[in-house]
């Protein structure tokens, strides 16, 4: 066993804080990381001020009628350069929606690097990131961080079934993989829309990548067949007051906009046969009846015990400790909170010191939780720095989220930028946190003598910090 | 650039006006540089008391090098790489102190900077620095103070408002943190070869030291270009890294110090006229051993030099030192050039005459638990 103290801060959560109690033996840090399962707060101040998605849902609507307006005072001709000429409301608008995610993003970094729960807090963004909604998409990005905040946190310390059910039901997950696009081919809508030049019909999107990403698993044995029958079970769900044309009509009276809602005449009719069995057409339940099934397969449980070994171990995941995971997972029928008590019990995550590479995120976060001072001004643009970073939040490249190896962080290039920004932050600060003294306690037994006398030798107090932040044990978690 | 540097400037000045005190000086258009010299930088090389017979011996390799520099008086030598300081020198626009100290006697970069720039008495004992303390002393519209950093070095940080400027142009991780990365990673195999990448693709320019020198000129360019309009800035911090020479100090120091007098030369060159109205301070937290150590550097030290520059200064053209000798029974606890000049006194002095104020009252304000 080695560096169990920088391991259990770092591993199990998001780098030690200043003045944090220290925790000797491994007993004691396994104790304190199941003790946190019990204390997470799914709702902190910061997450809990910001707007409903309701008030997210307006805003949007808003915009796009100050478009329609603007296109109906034009004539109905598309302008060149709609941005140009937008109107100032429209821009103000505009505005309040790119706030939406900056505001999301600030109070993100601002709960990770308060949190009392930090283990608890890297489960929420593992999660997260395994039900990756991407930002790319211009709806996504006000609801983005709605997402995180609504669907996965309350859910992280429940069963695995509740937390996929309402991370794919969610606004932001429904529009990112395109399924308010998606009908019935034989539903009531269709059937009456028919004759309209190119008819509504289905999108495997969603059903797909539950399947690949969330679920069971990229080859794991489901066919094409069991892609379109779950995605004509999932037909229905659509986001009221976001969809468009012809079937924003059929959102059911009395939902509020940015309600998750099931448009009975939008679902494909009849029975569905996935994974050889039948689904009768029960609406509504006959999408999440497959979920529930999806939740609890074999398949599911060693892709989740790999992939969450993967996080706490290294890129080929330790096979006894997957296999341990998926075992607990089947026999507690995906009971997380079970999961995570495996997981900080199993001796695989607390062996060979610090392996894994931190990510932008985890680095940053961890720095900003290491400092006696804030690291960043009011109006830091926490957003930003992320994506100068090279990890903007909510924003991966593809719903399968942002990769979770060694090689994924591990660049050249964004080693450069850590030590240039360390070097930012610490030039700010130097004066007022002494690296000599922060080491041992951030770095704990992950601190080497080596390390402890460069630091030492700085040229200055934020050439120290610096070096602190940019040492290969503070890189690694 | 110039959008950039007006709203650099205007975010630092206006806001809280203070109660005026009564001795501030009258308003006139002088403009004071403070350039901090971080990581103890070697006054026996910067002026080498090449007249001190126990000189050669103790300071062996690097002794050959600074007997080629510009005589200043009998005792000492302007190291070779500063050219353009020689010639300031013989114009009366510099001034060398030796043998200074802050109050500070360790060697610790961390708490020695601290001291120099808060102006106390112990590490960490202020939260507020002199040049801060310094502009109370001004006129209300002769305040206008500018960090070239980041963000506010504490000798800049206090009651009053300043700005700092970043210059784009120039990297954030300097050399020498790149230098002691490169050890660092040395043996780590997943980030040695990546970071031999990262730094073979990225320029370095950022010490003054670099591009011979001409960084330092670039950064004296930048700094006079930010003083010199109307509305400009009249105090000006600025900073230089790299001077912490345990290793082959012949070259590296040469380099430093050319980048120095590159700077000091573009400032003079930039302001134009107004280096009539200048003071430019250049200090550093501590000095060096008197010994060569065996690498051919020197380890953390005490007494050092300070340097003035300026178009109006009271000795221009000397050497002040009241002169210890580095006989080994002469230094301090058997290895440092013993303090005989309170730094803190040779800058209040400085700051006293530049605006003529009463050195006393001046002492008082920049360094109130040293100087009451």
């Amino acid at each position: 066993m080695s560096a169990t103290r920088y391991l259990a801060a770092n591993r199990f959560g998001l780098g030690r804080r200043v003045g944090d109690p220290d925790v000797p033996a491994l007993r004691d840090a396994q104790a304190g990381l199941l003790r946190q399962l019990e204390a997470f707060d799914p709702a902190p101040p910061p997450i809990a001020a910001l707007p409903r998605p309701e008030a997210i849902a307006e805003t949007y609507i808003l915009f796009r009628e100050q478009g329609d307006a603007m296109r109906r005072e034009a004539g109905g001709m598309p302008t060149a350069n709609a941005r140009a000429t937008e109107s100032t409301p429209q821009r103000e608008t505009r505005q309040a929606l790119n706030d939406l995610y900056a505001d999301a993003a600030t109070a993100r970094f601002a709960v990770a690097v308060a949190s009392p729960t930090p283990f608890a807090e890297r489960l929420v963004h593992f999660w997260s990131n395994h039900f990756a909604v991407s930002t790319e998409k211009q709806f996504v990005s006000g609801f983005a961080g709605a997402h995180e905040f609504g669907a996965i946190r309350p859910h992280v310390m429940g069963r695995f079934a509740d937390l996929l059910i309402a991370a794919v039901r969610h606004p932001a997950m429904l529009l990112y993989l395109d399924q308010i696009l998606s009908f019935g081919t034989d539903s009531a809508f269709a059937i009456r829309t028919r004759r309209a030049r190119s008819g509504p019909g289905l999108n495997e999107n969603l059903a797909r990548e539950i399947l690949e990403l969330h679920t069971l698993g990229v080859r794991s044995g489901y066919t094409q067949t069991d892609v379109t029958a779950f995605a004509g079970a999932l037909t229905g769900l659509a986001v009221a007051g976001l969809g468009r044309g012809a079937a924003r009509r059929l959102i059911p009276a009395g939902s509020r906009p940015g309600d998750t809602v099931f448009v009975a005449e939008l679902h494909q009719p009849g029975e569905q046969t996935i994974l050889g069995k039948r689904y009768p057409d029960t609406g509504a339940a006959q999408a999440e009846a497959v979920l529930r099934d999806l939740a609890v397969h074999p398949a599911t449980a060693r892709h989740i015990a790999t992939k969450l070994a993967r996080h706490f171990t290294a890129d080929d995941p330790p096979q006894p400790l997957v296999d341990r995971l998926a075992a607990d997972f089947l026999r507690s029928g995906g009971d997380l909170a079970s999961l995570y008590r495996t997981l900080i019990l199993s001796p695989e995550p607390w062996q060979d010191g610090p392996a894994m590479f931190k990510s932008p995120w985890d680095w940053f976060v961890s720095m900003a939780r290491g400092l006696p001072v804030p690291a960043l001004g009011e109006r830091q643009n926490v957003a930003g720095l992320l994506r100068q970073l090279g990890q903007p939040v909510w924003r991966p490249e593809s719903p399968a989220g942002y990769g979770d190896t060694v090689a994924t962080w591990a660049g050249s290039g964004g080693l450069m930028q850590r030590v240039e920004l360390a070097s930012r932050i610490a030039g700010g600060i130097g004066d007022r946190a002494d690296a000599r003294a922060l080491a041992p306690q951030l770095l704990a037994d992950a601190l080497t003598p080596d390390l402890a006398q460069a630091i030492a030798g700085a040229d200055t107090p934020a050439q120290g910090l610096a070096m602190l932040f940019a040492s290969p044990a503070f890189l690694r978690r | 650039m110039i959008l950039s540097r007006r709203a650099a400037i205007a975010a630092g000045i206006g806001a809280a006006a203070l109660p005026a005190l009564a001795f501030a000086a009258a308003p006139t258009h002088r403009r004071l540089i403070f350039v901090i010299q971080r990581g103890a930088a070697d006054g026996l090389a910067i002026a080498a008391p090449t007249g001190d017979p126990a000189f050669a011996g103790a300071r062996a390799a690097l002794a050959a090098e600074a007997a080629t520099g510009t005589r200043l008086d009998t005792l000492f030598t302007l190291h070779p790489a500063m050219e353009g300081a020689a010639a300031l020198f013989a114009a009366r626009e510099a001034h060398v102190v030796h043998a200074v100290a802050t109050a500070y006697r360790d060697r610790s970069h961390f708490d020695g900077q601290n001291i120099l720039e808060g102006g106390g008495t112990r590490p960490y004992g202020r939260a507020d620095g002199w040049l801060n303390r310094m502009l109370s002393l001004l006129p209300e519209g002769e305040r206008s103070a500018l960090a070239v950093a980041p963000s506010v070095p504490l000798a800049l940080r206090g009651a009053l408002p300043v700005a700092t400027y970043v210059p784009s142009r120039l990297p954030q991780a300097d050399a020498d943190l790149i230098a002691r990365l490169s050890a660092l990673y040395e043996s780590d195999a997943l980030l040695h070869p990546l970071w031999e990448s990262a730094v073979r693709t990225q320029e370095l320019a950022g010490d003054i030291g670099g591009n011979n020198g001409r960084n330092g000129a670039d950064l004296g360019r930048l700094a006079a270009s930010l003083m010199t309009p109307a509305d400009g800035a009249r105090v000006m911090m600025v900073e230089t890294g790299g001077w912490d020479t345990h290793s082959n100090q012949h070259g590296r120091l040469a380099g430093q110090l050319r980048g120095l007098d590159q700077l000091v030369g573009a400032l003079k060159t930039g302001l134009g006229p107004a280096w009539a109205d200048t003071l430019v301070i250049v200090a550093t937290e501590f000095g060096r051993t008197v010994a060569v150590n065996g690498s051919g550097g020197t380890d953390h030290g005490t007494g050092s030099a300070a340097l003035l520059f300026g178009g109006d200064l009271a000795r221009g053209g000397t050497v002040a030192a009241d002169w210890p000798g580095l006989a080994s029974t002469a230094l301090l606890a058997g290895r440092d050039l013993k303090p005989t000049r309170s730094l803190e006194r040779v800058i209040a002095g400085a700051v006293a005459h530049h605006y003529a104020l009463d050195p006393v009252q001046v002492g008082r304000a920049l360094y109130p638990e040293l100087l009451a």
